[in-house]
């Protein structure tokens, strides 16, 4: 094999499909949410025009850092065909964690509150992450069992205690406020995770390996994929990102209890669906999650300006999760039928 | 390489491999040997023990025993990465492809080209894949997801794989079974040049004309053992078919003899798109037919279709005349229809269950008074049932996981015979029994026929096919090719139709 083997005379070329047609139709799912989200700010935005000032675009950019850090984590695990239900514990415990160590240490720096909020979140997703892989038990188990562990360790740690934002460190509160260039500090750690992940994902052999266990397991075992491994290192980054997004959270509203964070973990997931993450794994993006992220979260400021009752908030979320869905099935057949070659109707 | 590959010197070797699972022995003291520059067929009956060899040149199982060599190192993988740096490549029967990613990734994963601080070279990779698909002549494009290929074009991929990795060992485990006539030629000029290049090829196949056409030698396997290598020159389809076949058929087979009655399960033109096409068959009263082919060649899937619990797109099932809904398995058993399924554990029985609760299971409700079950009621019913078919348990309350595989087949048996069929299908219903069981399954079944039930049997063992039925359909990729009555039936006849060799006959 080492000589060049001899050409086989080519078979004629028979109709392939619309290959780039479909590729197209690959990015629609990240224009599509996109556009829903210009259309939905451009609409509060006519209706008052105070909802694009300084201060409510920043309030927005804040408002969703936290959600993006969450969504880019739980979109790596579940691209893999796995689900993190445990992150929005993990936030609480890494939150008041923060809180309890300016407590400790009023001048800590920045920089070890940081470094030991991502410690806890990482030591919680390497206990998913062995509990998946020396148990053998689905994710979604072990994670809704870790979500009420971790809960109560936040619980009997905090023992009804508060902490006020005047506990903290006013350098620490300040990175919870601040600009940079008119983006807050949150939101500009918010786009550094997201651009590390993507080009991970995209651009190193495990990133890939991570799509390909998604899209076949059966298969990524075959071709000789640490499939366990994989799978460990995604829930250790989601437990060390949500570990961040309760550094972030403890900086942005100072106020702690043992709550902080309850049920954020349906939102993540919420915004990694609505992205066009494919819950059956495989495909999708980090970069749709964010978006799905930020739509999720400007909704949420969009609506009371709207003065629409902030009961159909989660109503109109619903029926984004299913369009998503949805349309996450229109589009799959649509693709598959382009490649087999047919044509697809309209279009 | 080309040059040694004139020599034929043998690169791998197997020889004195076993493998046992539990205590299942899928491969005892088997052997092999491939040679550079050569196609080597191996053929053998389903459950001869071919996979089980291809997953341990693959890396994927171990041997129990015996000894891999490579240019005469023996050697020993630890896992499917090993076999690959080893050069050994495998084609499944069903490609292993990522449908989500691009077909120049499939080609790549995990051994992607990198650029600094390892990242993956894209346009390297690409490149690398268009020049793979040049080499071998087929025009794909390389940034095309893999979903929606057609088995061929993923059949393609798999060897340009191989050839990303200079594989010397190609395994092809049925690669022609799901392609078309051009398809089969596509694939055959690329295994030709391979060849050329000096390739080891291993191909397993059910297609004689194939086997003869592009093998230089035979390898046949029967059960978990090896039986011959002979050039093809020294062969002809007869003496192969013998040596997969190549047993006595026992005396175990208590068959009585009945006379056929009126058309108890009439099937006329049932098709399902790809799976299977025009199936027509009649079943008489006291009559047992035996449904033979190879596996993969339809014959649960029509079962499931007649019985309602797969979906078929034209055709029709009558029972006594009356047609039956499609898809709608309650009403086939409300017509007088038991199916006996292919996997007792997964769709046969409720394991955690105890042996009287399966066994009364399709009958709840005609056992339960004012809607209640009493347990004295199935308790009876059960026991009944158990004394009549002789099984084995501790207690009748026990779960039936706790039961062996014979004792658990009495038990579907005794769930359906109890509704009081008047056609009964079984599927595979002796697989994995041992002989003294298989043999009262057996003396089961001919008593019911003589009963006047009307039994359809789907079975890949050739004895029990030949020994039962009164008439062989025989299918071959979807279709019955042939009809052969019980005094023409003999192994011969019957795997012939089976690998496509006769067509025609009464279909």
């Amino acid at each position: 094999m080492s000589t060049p083997t001899k050409a086989v005379a080519p078979l004629p070329t028979r109709p392939r499909g619309d290959v780039r047609g479909a590729r197209r139709l690959f990015l629609v799912r990240e224009l599509g949410i996109a556009l829903v989200l210009v259309l939905l700010i451009a609409v509060t935005t006519i209706y008052n025009p105070r909802f694009l000032n300084a201060q409510s675009r920043k309030d927005l950019m804040l408002g969703a850092s936290i959600l993006v850090v969450l969504a880019v984590g739980q979109a790596i695990v579940v691209i893999t065909r796995n689900v993190d239900l445990s992150v929005g514990s993990v936030l609480g415990l890494s939150a008041f964690g923060t809180g309890k160590l300016f407590l400790a240490v009023p001048d800590a720096p920045i920089v070890l509150a940081l470094l030991a909020g991502v410690g806890l979140g990482l030591v919680c997703g390497i206990v998913n992450g062995a509990l998946i892989a020396v148990a053998r038990v689905p994710a979604l188990v072990v994670t809704l069992g870790t979500l009420y562990v971790f809960r109560g360790i936040d619980h009997s740690w905090a023992a009804g205690q508060q902490i006020n934002a005047a506990d903290m460190p006013s350098g620490f509160k300040r990175m919870g406020t601040q600009t940079l260039l008119g983006i807050p500090i949150l939101a500009l750690f918010a786009i550094a995770v997201l651009l590390i992940a993507g080009y991970y994902l995209r651009s190193y052999r495990s990133g890939r390996e991570m799509y390909a266990i998604g899209s076949d397991p059966a298969a990524a075992r075959l071709s000789g994929i640490p499939v366990g491994w994989r799978v460990f290192t995604a829930m250790a980054v989601s437990g060390g990102l949500a570990g961040l997004a309760g550094v972030l959270y403890a900086a942005r509203f100072g106020t702690l209890d043992a709550a902080a964070g309850n049920g954020i973990e349906l939102q993540v997931i919420a915004a990694v669906v609505v992205g066009g993450v494919a819950i059956f794994g495989g495909s999708g993006s980090v970069y749709g999650a964010a978006l799905g992220a930020l739509l999720l979260s400007t909704i949420g400021a969009a609506l009371p300006v709207l003065r629409i009752d902030p009961f159909w908030q989660q109503a109109v979320v619903g029926a984004l999760i299913l369009a998503a869905i949805g349309m996450d099935r229109a589009l799959t057949a649509r693709i598959a039928s382009r490649l087999r070659g047919r044509r697809a109707t309209g279009a | 390489m080309p040059e040694h590959a004139i020599n034929g010197a043998p690169l791998l070797t197997l020889s004195g491999v076993s493998k046992s699972f539990g205590a299942v022995r899928a491969l005892v003291d088997s052997k092999l040997e491939l040679r550079m520059g050569e196609v080597h067929a191996l053929v053998g009956e389903n459950g001869a023990g071919k996979s089980t060899l291809v997953k341990i040149l693959a890396g994927v199982h171990a041997p129990t025993g015996g000894v891999l060599t490579l240019d005469g190192e023996p050697r020993a993988f630890a896992g499917p990465v090993e076999a690959r740096a080893a050069g050994i490549a495998v084609i499944y029967q069903e490609p292993t492809l990522f449908p989500d990613l691009s077909v120049t990734e499939n080609i790549f994963m995990g051994r992607q080209p990198l650029r600094g601080l390892r990242r993956i070279d894209a346009s390297t990779m690409r490149r690398r894949t268009t020049d793979l698909f040049t080499r071998l002549g087929v025009h794909l494009d390389a940034d095309r997801p893999a979903r929606g290929l057609s088995i061929a074009d993923q059949q393609l991929v798999e060897i340009a794989k191989a050839l990303s990795f200079d594989a010397r060992v190609l395994v092809m485990d049925e690669p022609t079974a799901a392609l078309s006539g051009v398809e089969v030629e596509r694939l055959f000029a690329v295994v030709r040049s391979l060849r050329e290049a000096g390739v080891a090829i291993l191909f397993i196949s059910h297609r004689f004309d194939e086997v003869f056409a592009h093998c230089q030698r035979i390898t046949v396997m029967r059960d978990g053992r090896w039986v011959s290598t002979d050039r093809v020159e020294d062969l002809d389809v007869g003496q192969v078919v013998r040596r997969m076949v190549g047993r006595e058929i026992s005396q175990l087979y208590p068959k009585q003899e009945t006379q056929p009655g009126a058309a108890a399960l009439e099937v006329s033109g049932l098709t399902r798109q790809g799976v299977f096409e025009d199936v027509s068959f009649t079943l008489r009263r006291g009559e047992i037919v035996a449904l033979a082919g190879l596996v993969g060649a339809g014959r649960s899937e029509v079962v499931r279709a007649v019985f309602g619990v797969d979906r078929y797109d034209s055709g029709e099932v009558r029972v006594d005349g009356v047609r039956l809904p499609r898809a709608k398995p309650a009403a086939a058993i409300a017509a007088g229809v038991a199916l006996v399924p292919e996997d007792r554990r997964q769709q046969g029985l409720v394991m955690q269950l105890s042996i009287e609760r399966n066994a009364t299971l399709p009958r709840r409700w005609s056992l339960a008074r004012l809607g209640l079950l009493g347990w004295g009621a199935e308790r009876e019913d059960a026991s009944r049932w158990a004394q009549r078919l002789q099984v084995k348990a501790g207690r009748l309350s026990d779960p039936v996981s706790t039961l062996s595989g014979g004792n658990q087949q009495k038990v579907v048996l005794a769930k359906w015979l109890s509704t009081e069929p008047k056609v009964l299908i079984v599927d595979e219903p002796t697989r994995g029994i041992d002989v003294g069981t298989k043999a009262e399954v057996h003396r089961l079944m001919s008593q019911l026929a003589a009963n006047g039930v009307a039994v359809l049997m789907v079975s890949s063992e050739l004895p029990e096919v030949l020994g039962m039925a009164d008439r062989v359909l025989v299918m071959h990729e979807g279709r019955i090719v042939e009809e052969i009555a019980r005094d023409r039936a003999d192994e011969e006849s019957v795997m012939l139709a089976a690998t496509g060799q006769r067509q025609g006959g009464a279909a």
